[in-house]
Parts: structure tokens; sequence; C-alpha cells
């Protein structure tokens, strides 16, 4: 995650701005809320005043008169502005609640659009419960404050001023008093924004992060059951917990002083009034009356007073919101369409070619940590080519190049002499299919999961009848003839929501999926790994009639997989530093051998002992 | 969900979703759910009882306000300009009254935020000790997105009841009581007609709970799946974007978005009649009470200033009716987010702790099944009958195809799940009557999916043996081989491994794990594909570390790939449950059978 989160240095103001594309369409309802709940809180004040009018006047003189009418007149009165209260609060309420879930659910949209459109890089980086907390937490905060926090905001600093307003023109020099009180209040909530919205952004990383905590407890409980580290595992999250505890009562603490402060000052202040007050009305330079109608004033701008430090903190939160949603929308990909993609040409037929090709990962830091470096590497149409190397040697990393799940550093991928990053993802994509050596399957059926690459329309669309047989020839390939046996067949819902099937068994699904897709290009990243020798043997019979004419690169480990191939690549410390035919790299290349050999076991078992590289080794590379 | 469940689901985990109960299973989920909330508040007494006093202050002396400005103008001011006693007194008290104020307003948000804060992390710690607790057969249907919402969102709703004013709430009940007990007491008849409000009032209230009880339900349900597809999604972002399944996953969660924006918007609309509905009865009440009184007036039954009185009881009594309402709505809210958070811990584990653990003092490691029989829930039965010993020190491979059974026995004898029928018994004992600390340091497996959990290198290794030496890690890193490629990392050991180990490859991954089953130094080692990934040099190191490790220890290895095998000391051939050859690996090379066969095919693959 970046170092100085975006929007960190805006204001409150110019931070909450950004939301102006979301919000546009709801301004007007929600400016029509912000009026209705104006409205609603006049009527509301003006219920004591009409029935303080209706005991004085009617009713006073009704007693003497025996006046019904009057009497009727001022229930009258106030069952009206007892509607009218109802009414605009209702009006509030309704005009608001539209807006603020469409917002809510058009951010909740952009991010996940934008989260998809992002590369596997990003991912990388920024753990699944942060950003899930943005999308869910963040988000619900957000709207909450939309629809409630910042009516309230408004019509307290609305309140606020206004009253004030009114005892500085009318009241003289209480009015000034009051007014001497209410600086040390704005300085108070400017010191108070300034801390309580650094708190308000730990706060929220800190659960983002715990988020992140549970769900890595729950993806790796097979693990923690298997050592029975359980209780290792809530010992830690318990100490994450309680940091974050820590930190919420920190964040009460700036919150209670503020509220402290917004009561204490304004009673202070008003009791410094009273005394003055009293001695200017003794002194008679005041009227008792306009010491009643100062002390109404302030009773009116007092609630808002107090309720202003809760929605001052609710607005600090959802600012803290706004940043968290923005420093991911901000985060421009760096693997993006070309501004004018090419088409590929009709018949192209899927030569692949890497021309000094240069990898390292963004945060590698050092250019000695490049993955791949200078790699040249061409997969002629139509052929096979096995990609062998040591584990971490670089194999799938290259092998993600292709269909630019990560973009080169250095040098070009091409496919039909087109630099793939001149084409549109979605173009390249659909020609490129992939097995990869995490195989996973979505909470679907066994035909959504293989048929996964499969358009339903737009180009390479097929009829269901297609579909299905597709779908039934890649079963079949990949030996993923137990799906028949499931509850349902092809049917039966898998994935983490439904059957869990074994690593053998995803294997194969995995492997169908990318056969059914029928690409120009298939990546093989060791798709066999998992089998057992007989399974293996059927599958890599059926693929080598089906690869026929598919250009295909697959990594392998081991010679039966290797024998799907026409030739061989050996990556060696990020260099492709031989290709052949296996029967020519096993006499020719001391590496290949060492990888793929297992006569080679008692050279490396009796003479060097603990090393993975042989002298034969560097030879090759030097 | 409509999938039909292949397999026993563990009790309430499928009804998770259910929305609409009968009235019977309502209750009693809603019972379990305030049982559960009574459950967290009750050590908290004390606390809550102290933070009732600090807003019942607070409020008091806000109120005190007003009645020493009364004061002020009645008594203090005729006494000036010859006696400023009284002015000083009352604004001294006044003063006195906006400290207390203040001060008891702020130590009452910080206590109230320590309630809510220990019952939170209190919850947390509840949930996440159950999640580990539960067995695999749970979490095998429940899913991860399902916990983690209910570790996330439906754990905000409870803070936002508890945040919301829990105990502001009862301050507002009590000024209500004591308002309509003091009206009751000025004057009968508008006591009356407040009672008569309160009908409408108690049918809203009423009509509020159904309602939204069924809304909050719903919402938290879809928020669940928003959060399940997000998840989903996010882990398996590179085959999404591989197979250009953008446009469709995102429809798909734009579907269930809308769901919950429509669940959103139900809550609203319940809200927004609920709300305006309880300030309409009071209004009316206000307005009756006027009515009412203003006629008694006007026949000379009651005085004009007993009126002003009651008309201002009646309307401070209405006054805190939207505190109500707001709270009333936290209250379903969270009640609901708890009916989610309850289920699952009212969940039991299929796999039992026992009541009277029988402790392994000197564990061999002799391994011995008897007579097992296993089925996934109600599916095909795995294991017809097994009889199988297997004899301390002993490392036993197995092989045959998928389906054979082979990880169903690592699972029972790691006790992943417990036999349908029979026994497995370690050095003689039940296994299901060995504590599960002592039974996972003595027995321990190494699956294929090699999972890195966010931290460094050693600390993932150190997942084997928390109270491990950085000497100890880095020496079983380097018997399984993975010491040349950990220092080859950026910070070596300290490198941090990325979401999903991003940056090791799958086969370095399945070192790593292996180097973790190293430190573990377990007594019975259980292997099932831990091997898969690994490339063939490597696997020859993991091969030699083996034959170090496994010298005098009980181990079980599956393993497609024969080479794993070779190391073994027996190999039981097995199909459809059943052993079909037992023996050392080269008499059954020499017997000719099925083992034979497949060795030879192996042979055949080498080069």
């Amino acid at each position: 995650m970046p170092s100085t989160p975006a929007g960190s240095t805006l204001s409150t103001f110019a931070s909450i701005r950004r939301l102006h594309p979301y919000v546009r369409s709801a301004i007007p309802p929600l400016a029509g809320g912000l009026l209705s709940a104006l409205g609603a809180s006049l009527a509301a004040l003006a219920i004591p005043h009409v029935l303080q009018y209706v005991v004085d006047g009617p009713l006073a003189r009704g007693v003497a008169t025996h006046d019904w009418t009057g009497l009727a007149w001022s229930v009258v009165l106030v069952l009206a502005f007892g509607l009218a209260e109802v009414g605009l609060v209702a009006l509030r309420r309704n005009l608001v609640m539209f807006p603020g879930t469409r917002v809510e659910h058009a951010m909740r949209m952009a991010m996940f659009r934008h989260l998809q459109d992002l590369p596997a890089a990003f991912h990388d980086r920024w753990p699944g419960g942060q950003l899930l907390s943005r999308v869910m937490a963040d988000l619900g905060l957000l709207r909450r404050w939309l629809v409630f926090g910042l009516l309230q905001l408004v019509l307290n600093v609305c309140t606020i001023a206004v009253g004030v307003g009114v005892l500085v023109a009318t009241a003289g020099w209480l009015g000034l008093v009051y007014l001497a009180g209410a600086l040390p209040v704005v300085v108070i909530v400017f010191r108070f924004s300034r801390r309580y919205r650094v708190i308000s952004r730990r706060s929220q990383d800190q659960s983002g992060d715990l988020a992140n905590t549970v769900e890595e407890s729950v993806h790796g409980i097979r693990v923690l059951k298997a050592f029975g580290r359980g209780s290792d595992a809530l010992h830690s999250f318990t100490g994450q917990a309680d940091t974050l505890r820590r930190t919420e009562l920190h964040k009460a603490g700036v919150d209670a002083r503020l509220m402290a402060a917004l009561t204490l000052i304004p009673e202070l202040t008003l009791g410094v009034c009273l005394v003055l007050g009293v001695w200017l009305t003794g002194t008679e330079q005041m009227t008792v009356g306009d010491l009643v109608l100062f002390f109404a004033t302030t009773a009116v701008v007092g609630g808002p007073v107090v309720d202003l430090g809760m929605s001052l903190s609710m607005t600090i939160n959802a600012r803290s919101a706004v940043d968290r949603y923005f420093e991911v929308m901000e985060t421009a990909p760096e693997l993006t369409d070309p501004e004018r993609p090419v088409a590929l040409p009709a018949d192209s037929r899927g030569h692949v070619a890497l021309r000094d090709v240069a990898f390292a990962y963004p945060d590698a830091g050092h250019p000695d940590r490049a993955v791949l470096r200078h790699v040249d590497l061409d997969l002629p149409a139509g052929t096979t080519t096995a990609l062998v190397g040591l584990t971490g040697s670089g194999k799938s990393t290259l092998a993600m190049l292709v269909p630019r799940i990560y973009d080169v550093t250095g040098g070009q991928v091409l496919l039909d002499d087109v630099d793939v990053r001149d084409l549109a993802r979605h173009d390249l994509r659909r020609h490129v299919a992939v097995a990869f050596e995490d195989p996973t399957l979505f909470s679907a059926s066994v035909r959504d999961n293989v048929l996964l690459g499969v358009p339903e329309s737009g180009p390479g669309a097929v009829g269901e009848a297609e579909r299905d047989r597709r779908m039934h020839e890649a079963l079949e390939v990949a030996q993923a003839g137990f799906v028949h046996d499931l509850p349902d067949g092809v049917d039966t819902r898998i994935g983490e929501e439904g059957l869990s099937l074994s690593g053998g068994q995803r294997q194969r699904l995995a492997l169908a999926r990318a056969i059914a897709a029928r690409p120009r290009v298939l990546v093989l990243d060791d798709p066999l790994s998992a089998l057992d020798v007989t399974t293996e043997e059927a599958v890599t019979r059926r693929l080598a009639q089906v690869l026929h004419g598919t250009t295909t690169l697959v990594i392998a480990h081991r010679p039966s997989t290797v024998a799907l191939a026409d030739r061989v690549a050996v990556l060696e410390d990020g260099r492709i530093t031989a290709v052949g035919a296996h029967s020519e790299l096993l006499a020719t290349s001391a590496h290949y051998r060492h990888v793929i050999s297992s006569l080679e076991e008692d050279y490396v078992s009796h003479d060097h002992p603990g090393s993975a590289v042989t002298p034969a080794d560097e030879e090759v590379s030097a | 969900m409509n999938t039909p469940a292949p397999r026993r689901r563990p009790t309430d985990a499928a009804h998770d979703d259910e929305t609409r109960f009968d009235r019977l299973t309502s209750r009693a989920v809603r019972r379990r759910s305030i049982g559960l909330l009574r459950d967290l508040l009750r050590p908290h007494v004390r606390l809550l009882v102290w933070a009732a006093v600090l807003v019942s202050a607070s409020s008091a002396a806000q109120v005190a306000g007003p009645w020493l400005v009364s004061l002020a103008i009645d008594v203090a001011l005729p006494a000036l300009p010859g006696d400023v006693v009284p002015l000083a007194a009352v604004g001294g008290a006044y003063l006195a009254a906006a400290v207390l104020a203040g001060v008891a307003i702020g130590t009452y948000r910080r206590v109230a935020a320590r309630i809510a804060q220990n019952v939170l992390l209190d919850l947390r710690r509840r949930v996440f000790r159950q999640t580990q607790r539960l067995s695999l057969e749970f979490h095998e249907s429940y899913t991860s997105g399902r916990i983690i919402s209910r570790q996330t969102s439906d754990l905000e709703a409870l803070r936002e009841l508890l945040d919301g004013g829990l105990v502001g709430v009862i301050s507002s009940l009590l000024v209500m009581l004591f308002t309509a007990v003091g009206l009751t007491v000025l004057d009968p008849v508008s006591g009356l007609v407040l009672m008569t409000g309160f009908l409408p009032a108690w049918f809203l209230m009423r009509w509020f709970r159904k309602h939204s009880q069924a809304a909050y339900r719903e919402q938290r349900t879809w928020s669940a799946r928003l959060i399940v597809k997000f998840v989903e999604t996010m882990t398996g972002i590179r085959a999404v974007q591989a197979f250009n399944r953008e446009a469709t996953t995102e429809a798909e969660y734009d579907r269930i978005g809308q769901a919950y924006r429509d669940a959103n918007l139900r809550i609203f609309g319940i809200n927004g009649r609920f709300a305006p509905g309880l300030l309409l009865i009071g209004n009316v009440t206000v307005v009756v009470a006027l009515a009412v009184g203003g006629w008694r007036v006007l026949e000379g039954t009651l005085a004009v200033g007993v009126l002003v009185a009651v008309l201002l009881y009646v309307k401070r009594f209405f006054a805190p009716i939207q505190q109500i309402a707001m709270f009333y709505n936290a209250f379903q809210s969270a009640a609901a987010a708890l009916e989610k958070v309850s289920g699952l811990l009212a969940e039991e584990p299929t796999v039992v702790e026992p009541a009277e653990p029988v402790d392994l003092p000197a564990p061999r490691g002799e391994l011995r099944l008897e007579g097992v029989r296993f089925a996934y829930g109600d599916g095909p039965v795995v294991l017809p009958g097994l009889d199988l010993t297997i004899p301390a020190g002993q490392t036993v491979a197995l092989v045959g195809t998928t389906g054979a059974g082979k990880s169903t026995i690592a699972k029972l004898v790691t006790r992943f799940y417990d036999a349908t029928d029979g026994r497995v018994l370690v050095d003689g004992v039940d296994i299901r009557d060995i504590a599960s600390p002592v039974l996972r340091r003595n027995v321990v497996m190494v699956t294929q999916e090699a999972y890195l959990f966010s931290g460094s290198v050693a600390e993932n290794i150190a997942l084997g043996r928390p109270d491990a030496t950085r000497e100890e890690i880095e020496a079983a890193a380097r018997a399984v081989g993975a010491h040349e490629f950990v220092t080859r990392l950026p910070e070596g050991y300290d490198t941090e491994v990325n979401k999903r180990g991003g940056r090791v490859s799958a086969g370095q991954r399945q070192l790593l794990s292996f180097a973790r089953a190293f430190l573990a130094d377990p007594t019975v080692l259980v292997l099932d594909e831990a091997t898969s990934s690994l490339d063939l040099p490597g696997e020859r190191l993991v091969q030699r570390g083996l034959q170090t490790l496994l010298a005098d220890r009980t181990a079980i290895i599956i393993a497609h790939r024969l080479s794993t095998v070779e190391i073994a000391d027996r190999v039981l051939v097995l199909e459809h449950g059943q052993v079909l050859e037992d023996g050392s690996p080269d008499e059954l090379v020499s017997h000719g059978g099925r083992f034979a066969a497949l060795n030879a095919a192996w042979q055949d693959s080498l080069v």
C-alpha cells in the first residue's frame, strides 16, 4: 500500500468534494431533504409558541367568555403544526433514502469495476480484507452520512450561525459575551478535526487489517488445524483486535473531550451571561423581557451545539471513508488497453514470440532482483513448447506475460507480430487461455466453471449445442469423468459454496476450462501435478491430440508432462539457456538433465549434499 | 442456495440464508440472539449502571439551567443592587452545573465506548475461537465469505447499537416514566389521555418489530452474499481476468448489490413510517390533551396554570421519542445480525473434544484402524470397513486412483473427520479420547495446498512450532532444501510473503510448508500430496530430508509420484476403500500386481 494515503493532504471539504460525480444526481433530493428538515424543525419550534399563545390568548379569554370557537381554533392550529412537522419529517426521509442508497450502490459498483480492471500486481500488493472493508464498511458509513450526518451538520451549523447572529444583533453586551464564548469552541472544533481525522483513519485501516486476518484464518484453516495452531491464531488475532479496541477508545476519548467542551463552554458562557444579564437588568440597562428572550434564544442554539459534536465526528469518519475509497479508485491501472487497439489479423495462427523480455516485480527494488532478463523465446504457431526450470526460476511469471496478467518491464511479447500491449485485453485474452497452477473454481455449476472462457455473447460466442459439445469434449480430455457421478452431474454446484473437490479433481476441471475455451494460444501451468500416474497418462494422450494446431506453452516439472511437447525451452536464472527437442537437450544441457532427469540423483546427493546447483549448471549459463 | 446437498449439511449452517421463519423458529432464533446480547453485556453491569448515572447527571445538570435562570430573575434580581449574594450563588450554581454537565457527558462517552469496545472484543474472540473450533466439515459448506461477514458487517451492526445510545435510551425511558407519573399525579384525566396515546404507539412498535425483523434479516443475508461474492472474485481475480469474465462477474455483483440496496430501501421505508408515526402519535396526543384540557378549563373544572403544566409534561414525554425510535431501529438491526452470529456460535463441531481426555505420555506412534467405515455425510461410502495396523516408526505409502480413499485415511488419522463406524487408535488410545492439543502435537499433516499467511517467511515456518529459534527455523528450511531460495529473497527469512504467497512459487510454498512439518517434529507425519508441485531436484532434496526425518517416526505418505513412494517401508494399494496389495515396494514389484504395473509405467516415464 502507498505510504501517503491519497487525499490525506486535502482539506475535509476538498476530500469530500471528490464525491461530486457520484452524488450529482442526488443533490436536488438531498437539498429538498434539507429544506424539509429545516421546515420540520421550524414546525417543531413553533408548537410550544403556539401552545403558549393559545393558553395566554384564546384560552385565557375563553374562560371568561366561554369562547368555544377560540379553543377550537387553537386546537386546529396546534394540530396543523403537529401534522406539518410529521409530514415534513416523512418527506425528508423519503427524499433522502433513494439517493443515499443509490449513491452507495453506484460507488460500490464503480469500485468493483475498477478492482476487476486493476492488474494482478495490484491485488498482490493489497490484502483482501482492506479492499473488503472499503467496499462494505466504508461505503455503508458514507451512505449513513449522506442520509443523516450531512443534513444534521448543515442544519446544526445553520441554526448555530443564525442563532448567534440574532443574539449578537439583539442582545448587545450579552450577545458579544456569547460570541466570545463561541471563539474557543471554534478553535477546539478545528483542533479536534485534525486529531480525530488521524485516529479515524487509523481505526478504519486497522479494522481492514483485522478483516484480512479473519480472511486468512479461514482460508488457511486446514493448515491451522493440521498443526493445531488454533489457539496461537486466536492469540495473535486477539492482539490485533485489542489494538483496534485501543484505537477506538482513543478515538472515543478525543470525541469525549469535544463533547465535554461543547457542553461545558456554552454553558459556562451562559453562566457568565446570567450574572452579567441580571446585573445589567438590576442596573436598568436591560429589561427582564430582554433577558428572557436572550435565554430562550440560547436554548434553541444549545441543542445544535451539542449535536455538532456528533455530526462532526460522523463527517470526519465519512471523510476517512472517502479517502480510503479514492485511494483505491485513484490507483491508475498500470496495465491498460491501448488507446487505439490493433485487431489481430483474421488469419492469425497464434505465433507467440518473446523478444528480449525482462520482468521485475514493482516492489523488487534492486534491478538484480529481476525475475526475467533478456528472454528470447519463440512459440511457433500450432506447436507445443514445454518450459522447464527449477522451482522459482520464473516459469509461471513468464507464462503470465502472454495473456498480460503481468506486463513486461522490458522487451516485448508478440502475438502474430503484434505487441500484446497493442491489443485490447479482452481481445487478447479471448485468444489466450490459461490453466493456473492454483486451480481456482468459482461457486457455480461444473458446466459454468468449464465454460468460463466460452463467451455467451459477442465475438466468439457459440450456440447451446456447441457449448455442450465443447464442455463434454473438454471434460473427456481432462479425464474429468468423475463429474458425472456428482449428485447433479455437470449441474452440480462446486466451489466454495458447493461441493468441495480434491486437488486432482480441481486441477482437471481447470484444465478442461482452458481446453474448452478453444484458444489460439494455450498456457498450461504445471497442469498435471496433482494427477496420479494412470490419469496423467490418459490426459497426456488425449491432450496431445487436442493440442494439435494450438500454440501451447506448458510448464513442466516431470518428463511425463514434457512428453506433450514438440520442443523444450529451459529457463535458468531468468534466462532461456537452451531450446530443443527433449532427447537433444538431455544430451547437451546439463541443467536440463539436472532438472528433469532422475538419473542425476546420485550425482547430486553424493557429491554436493545440500546444494541444488551443480557445477555443470554454471558451465551452461556462463 | 439451491444446491441439493449431497453431504450432510452441519446443522444450522444451511438455514443461515433464510429470512422468513415460521413463528416458532423466529421466536427461538430471536431468543438466541437476545440471549447472546445479554450474555455479552452481563460482565459490564457495573459499567452500564455507572454510564446511566453519568448520562442522567448530565441531563439533570442541563435541565437545571432554565430553572436557575428563573431563580435568578425571581430571587436574585429583586435583591439587587443591595444584596449580590443571591446573584453570586445562582451564578455559581449555574457554573457548577455547566461543569458537571460537561464532565459527566465526556465521562459517559468514554465509559460507553469502553463497554462497546469490550463487548466487541469479547464477541470477536468468541467468533474467531468458534471458527477455529468447528470441524472442516462445517467450513466446507459455510464459506469463508460468510465467516468474514459475521466478523465484519454483522459486528458493525452491534457496534452501532452499543455506540448509538444503549445507555442513553435508559435515561430517556426514565424521563418518560417520571414524566408520566408526574402528569398522572398532577391531573389523572390528562394521565389517562397520555395512556390512550400509548396504545397506538404500542401497536406501531409491534408492527415495526414484525416488519423490520424480516427486513433486517434480509439485509444481513444480502450483505453476506455481497461479501461472499466479493471475496470469491478478488481471490480468483487472475482467473476472472484471464477468461474475460469481468462483465459477467460485474453483472452478478450488481444483481446482489441491488438486492442489498433494495433491502436497505425497505428498511428505510419501514423506518420512514415508524419514526414519523411515533411523532404523529406524540403530536396528536398533545392536541388531544389541549382539547380535553381546554374544554375542562372552559367548563371551569381545570385551572389554566395546571393546563400549562399538563401541556409541558405531555410535550416533554414525547420529546425523546425520536431517540427511542432510533434506538429501537438500531436494536432490530443488531438483533438480526446477532441472529446470524449466534447461529454460528451455536454450531457444534462434528469432531468433538473428549470430556475426559487421555494423555499420551510417551508417544510411540503406532496407528491402528479397526473396522473403520466412512462416508461423507449421506454420501456414498468411501471406506466400507478398513482394518489396518501401522507399527510405530513405519513409513507407509498409500497408492491408488482418485477416490480410492487415500486422503480419507489421512483425514481420519489426523482427526479432521471422525469415522462413521469403527475406531482409529494411536498407541492403543482411541483418538477421540485424546485432547486436540496433544493430538496435534503428535500427529501432523502436510497437504497439497500450502497456504502461507501474511507475515515473514520465518514466521510462516515457525507455524510448525511457535517457540522455535531462528537457528531451528533455518535448520528446518535447510533440511527440506528451502534455505537456498529463502536466502535469495530480498530480505531472506524476514521477507514478507505477499498475499496468497504471490511472490513465492507453488513449489517453494510446498517447501516452506514442509519446513513447518520438520519444525513441528511430530510422532506421526501424514503427507497428502505434499510434493506435487516440486521440481525433481527439489523433490530429491525433500526425500533426502524425509529419510532422516522419518527414520524413527511413523509416516503415511500419499503421493502420485512413485519416487516418493520409494522411501516407504511398506506400500498399500487401495481401491474403493479396500487394501488390494500390502507389502514392501520390492515385494510388490516382484509380486507382479497393480503396484508392479504402476511402477513399470513410472520407470518408463523417467529419463
